[in-house]
């Protein structure tokens, strides 16, 4: 019974969660009152049997509880009455989301506030939205379980004293804000991604679905059709991708994943998040490395180096380029990158590289680039991957040489 | 909700584009928006003077009292309902132009 509320729980939370604040005005109290309710359930659940709709219990008694602890601290009270009244506003109702008003979107750009630190926002983002407790998302971060309190404290505490407001931008300010909230579920996708901690990517594809519901703008869409491409290779990212099983790549979440990227581009001008999107679907569309469409990957990329020109990016145009016009000329691409001072520590250049020169013939300048790669390194998984590049090189080098 | 929004001066060497006719512009919306509480603008850096007392002895020193990149030049005191409202009016100060910044702060609640 234990699994069943906290399942339900963790499933309705933000929803919970989201609802409170915007009613009381306060993310504290919020917080409180929905772990109220939880133990509340947990209480009585067993004894009568779970609600048809559990999420609007936990949300009614959830209610009831703040509403006490509301009489019972008067000052509390109309500090939290004057907030209310300051945040009243005109805006359309929200759609009911099993029962409840879902006011999530408010809160996914609360938590993801510029005025707050980069890293205190994602920490909030799980906290809140994904209903992670405290410990699960230190471990997302890979800090210490006193340091996240502490941050996800100041970061609550900043909200409150400096009045961080529960809105949605209007759309003259939604440009400059949407980023930084597809950024901060973006970065958690990368970083449970990266680390082979696919839960945490779950998790960020679990907000992006949510995010897409409340907000369908073409970026969105994006960024969705984008960690679905990435999440269908599973299970096959050990392996370069031009050796990878395809097979074994989810056709679902591809087709899913595609048809969002094809949204993201429909439309308007495209931006960064839609067109690395259309390059994972032109990626999972190929059979094989040689029937990948290399001329539109490279023009994407083009695009994508014009909307956000940083070196990874032009790192990953020199790769496309390589298939494109041959290892020779991804080589001079990167040979003028190495020049970057930006990429001087980054590993993914000297494995590229390496590759290339592997292909080239050029084995023992391709072990050595293997060999900076491997030291740049800052994953298991990406040293596992350049160990078993290494391996294969020296299987396939001639005795003596 | 009251805000201080501090109004630094870049200390670049390229001359400040805005001019006082923005400045009057700016201060008149606050104006007429109704959100202005007070604010003043600081006479030139070589007129600030900094006291301490350390036990009991008094020490005078001359210049402000931290060696910053930017300089105080100014401030202005908001009424508005949030942050989102307060960081909106910093981007429009002309302060926060030509390499200049507006540091908005809350106004501590003790009430």
């Amino acid at each position: 019974m234990r699994d069943r509320v906290e399942a339900v729980f963790r499933e309705e939370h933000g929803l919970l969660l989201a609802a409170l604040v915007h009613r009381f005005g306060d993310l504290d109290l919020a917080e409180e009152v929905a772990s109220d309710a939880v133990e509340a359930a947990l209480r009585t659940w067993p004894r009568d049997g779970v609600p048809t709709r559990p999420g609007a219990w936990l949300m009614t008694t959830a209610r009831r509880k703040a509403i006490d602890r509301l009489r019972r601290d008067r000052t509390y009270a109309d500090r939290l009455a004057v907030l209310a009244a300051e945040g009243e506003r005109h805006e359309p109702a929200p759609e009911l989301t099993d029962g409840l008003p879902d006011e999530r979107l408010r809160l996914f750009f609360t938590c993801a506030h510029p005025a707050l630190p980069a890293d205190h926002r994602a920490a909030l983002t799980l906290r809140c939205l994904a209903g992670l407790e405290t410990p699960e998302v230190a471990r997302a971060f890979l800090v210490p379980t006193a340091t996240m309190a502490q941050r996800i404290v100041r970061a609550k505490k900043k909200i409150r004293y400096a009045r961080i407001p529960f809105r949605v931008p209007g759309p003259d300010e939604l440009p400059g804000r949407l980023p930084g909230v597809l950024q901060v579920v973006y970065l958690l996708f990368t970083t449970g991604y990266a680390d082979e901690r696919l839960d945490l990517a779950d998790e960020a594809v679990r907000l992006g679905r949510i995010l897409h519901r409340l907000l369908p703008e073409r970026e969105v869409a994006g960024l969705l059709g984008l960690m679905l491409l990435t999440r269908a290779r599973r299970g096959t990212r050990l392996v370069p991708l031009e050796e990878q099983d395809r097979t074994r790549w989810d056709a679902d979440l591809i087709a899913e994943g595609t048809a969002l990227a094809e949204a993201a581009l429909t439309g308007g001008p495209p931006g960064p998040y839609g067109v690395q999107a259309a390059i994972a679907a032109l990626h999972a569309e190929a059979p094989d490395p040689a029937g990948t469409d290399w001329p539109q990957i490279v023009a994407l990329y083009d695009v994508l180096l014009h909307l956000a020109p940083t070196p990874v990016v032009a790192l990953n145009r020199a790769a496309a380029v390589a298939m494109r016009d041959g290892p020779e000329a991804g080589l001079r691409l990167l040979d003028a990158l190495a020049e970057d001072p930006a990429l001087r520590t980054y590993p993914l250049l000297p494995a590229a590289r390496a590759d290339l020169l592997e292909r080239l013939g050029r084995t023992a300048e391709a072990e050595a680039a293997y060999r900076a790669a491997l030291a740049l390194a800052d994953t298991d998984t990406e040293r596992t991957r350049l160990r078993n590049r290494l391996d294969r090189i020296g299987r396939d080098r001639p005795v003596g040489e | 909700m009251k805000y201080m929004l501090l109004i630094y001066a870049g200390t670049g060497v390229t001359e400040p584009e805005c001019t006082v006719e923005d400045w009057q512009a700016w201060d008149k919306a606050l104006h007429d928006a109704g959100v202005k509480v007070s604010g003043e603008s600081l006479a030139d850096l070589v007129t600030a003077t900094t006291v301490q007392v350390t036990g009991g002895d008094t020490t005078v020193t001359d210049g402000p009292f931290a060696e910053t990149r930017e300089l105080l030049g100014g401030f202005v005191v908001i009424d508005v309902p949030d942050l989102d409202v307060a960081l909106d009016w910093a981007a429009r100060s002309p302060g926060a132009r030509d390499g200049g910044a507006v540091e908005v702060r809350p106004i501590a609640d003790f009430g």
